[in-house]
């Protein structure tokens, strides 16, 4: 009896053990199910992380392409400038290079003879076509008479082109002071006066005024002078007077020579009979 | 290369006009004096444009206008007729005598490189 009591101790303890190992066990289990929720959580919390993190990345970036974007926009208005820049400059120095073209064809033909015919005929022809005028007179300073002879002329017959004294008019001052006229309303040439030209430029050697030309008209499509026109100017003033000069001189020279190798001709045909 | 008949009396002008047919690359120029000498030079090369003055000696170039446009070897030449008159009426009686285009004096480089540019490119 008391073997069996015991026994039943012995099963009741068991038992005790039992449940008390089930109770633990069922915690265990709860444990393990909380736990395996707060990892579930804290892995969720980690990924949010990554990926608040990558937007911050990816707003960073596009925060950086889009300064990048904007510097790029700013270089290529700025390149944009520039061009128009060089678009500009390159039409100022084409401009330029035709200007240059027309002087270097006008002083490159004023000296290409000594013929005083020829000379006078070029710078007829370089007022003409580079200028644009289509009446004008070449008028050479006769310094026995102290007057302005006319030599040649366009548009105007010579013989109705009067002489002029020094300080006569706009073409005698011209001729004394050595200064060249432009007037300032080219477009409406009035009645033609001798005296009183649109243009009058001196033809200066130094400071020693040979003579003046004097544009009365110009074509009816030449309204106003452009920069290249004055520089034609300045270049009539002393090239054209240059090559009148030394032409002159040498036209006569040459007439002299031919004169004095005829006399020495004679004097040497002379003995002979 | 395109050769270029330039027809003027003027020294001066030929040789403005040759330094401006320079800078149309490959460009040639031949010269002519008057309109009969250039119809020699027709004969003799391949002209591909002729710009031509209206004043001038021997032969005019009105008449040398005519003469091509009546050739059916050189009518198809184009012509730009370069003259001292500016108004309307004198640009249209070039035109209508078979001249493709016209410039009046003093002429603009720019502007005669552009016109030439546009019948031989």
């Amino acid at each position: 009896m008391e073997k069996e009591g015991n026994i039943t101790k012995k099963a009741d303890e068991f038992l005790q053990i039992f449940k008390k190992g089930e109770e633990f066990t069922k915690e265990l289990l709860k444990e393990n199910e909380r736990l395996r929720f707060r990892i579930a959580q804290l892995e969720e919390t980690v990924e949010q992380s990554h990926n608040e993190e990558r937007i911050k990345l990816y707003e960073e970036r596009i925060k950086m392409l889009e300064e990048e974007h904007n510097s790029l926009l700013e270089k290529y208005r700025q390149v944009e400038e520039e061009n128009k820049d060089f678009a500009s400059k390159y039409v100022e120095v084409e401009a330029e290079n035709n200007n240059l073209a027309n002087l270097y064809v006008a002083s490159y033909q004023l000296h290409s003879t000594l013929d005083f015919n020829e000379v006078l005929r070029i710078v007829l022809e370089i007022i003409i076509n580079l200028i644009g005028a289509e009446e004008f007179a070449i008028f050479l300073m006769d310094d026995k008479t102290n007057e302005l002879i006319p030599v040649t002329s366009e548009g105007l017959p010579l013989h109705d082109i009067p002489r002029i004294k020094i300080g006569e008019g706009i073409v005698g001052t011209v001729a004394k002071e050595g200064e060249g006229y432009f007037s300032e309303d080219i477009a409406n040439a009035s009645e033609i006066d001798a005296r009183n030209p649109l243009v009058c430029i001196p033809l200066k050697i130094k400071e020693h005024v040979i003579g003046v030309i004097s544009i009365y008209t110009l074509f009816v499509q030449k309204t106003t002078f452009s920069n290249v026109d004055y520089e034609l100017f300045n270049l009539l003033a002393g090239h054209a007077a240059t090559a009148i000069f030394s032409s002159k001189l040498y036209t006569q020279s040459e007439r002299k020579l031919t004169t004095i190798q005829s006399f020495l001709d004679l004097l040497k045909e002379k003995p002979k009979r | 290369m395109p050769n270029i008949l330039v027809v003027e009396d003027s020294a001066t002008m030929r040789q403005l006009i040759s330094f401006a047919m320079k800078r149309i690359h490959g460009a040639r120029v031949i010269e002519s004096t008057d309109g009969v000498d250039a119809l020699k030079k027709l004969s003799s090369e391949k002209i591909d444009l002729i710009l031509a003055d209206i004043n001038m000696p021997v032969m005019d170039g009105l008449k040398l206008v005519s003469l091509v446009r009546g050739n059916p070897v050189y009518k198809n030449i184009p012509i730009i007729i370069i003259t001292t008159e500016g108004a309307e009426e004198d640009k249209k009686r070039a035109l209508a005598i078979g001249a493709n285009a016209y410039l009046s004096k003093p002429i603009q480089t720019q502007d005669l490189i552009k016109l030439v540019n546009g019948f031989i490119s």
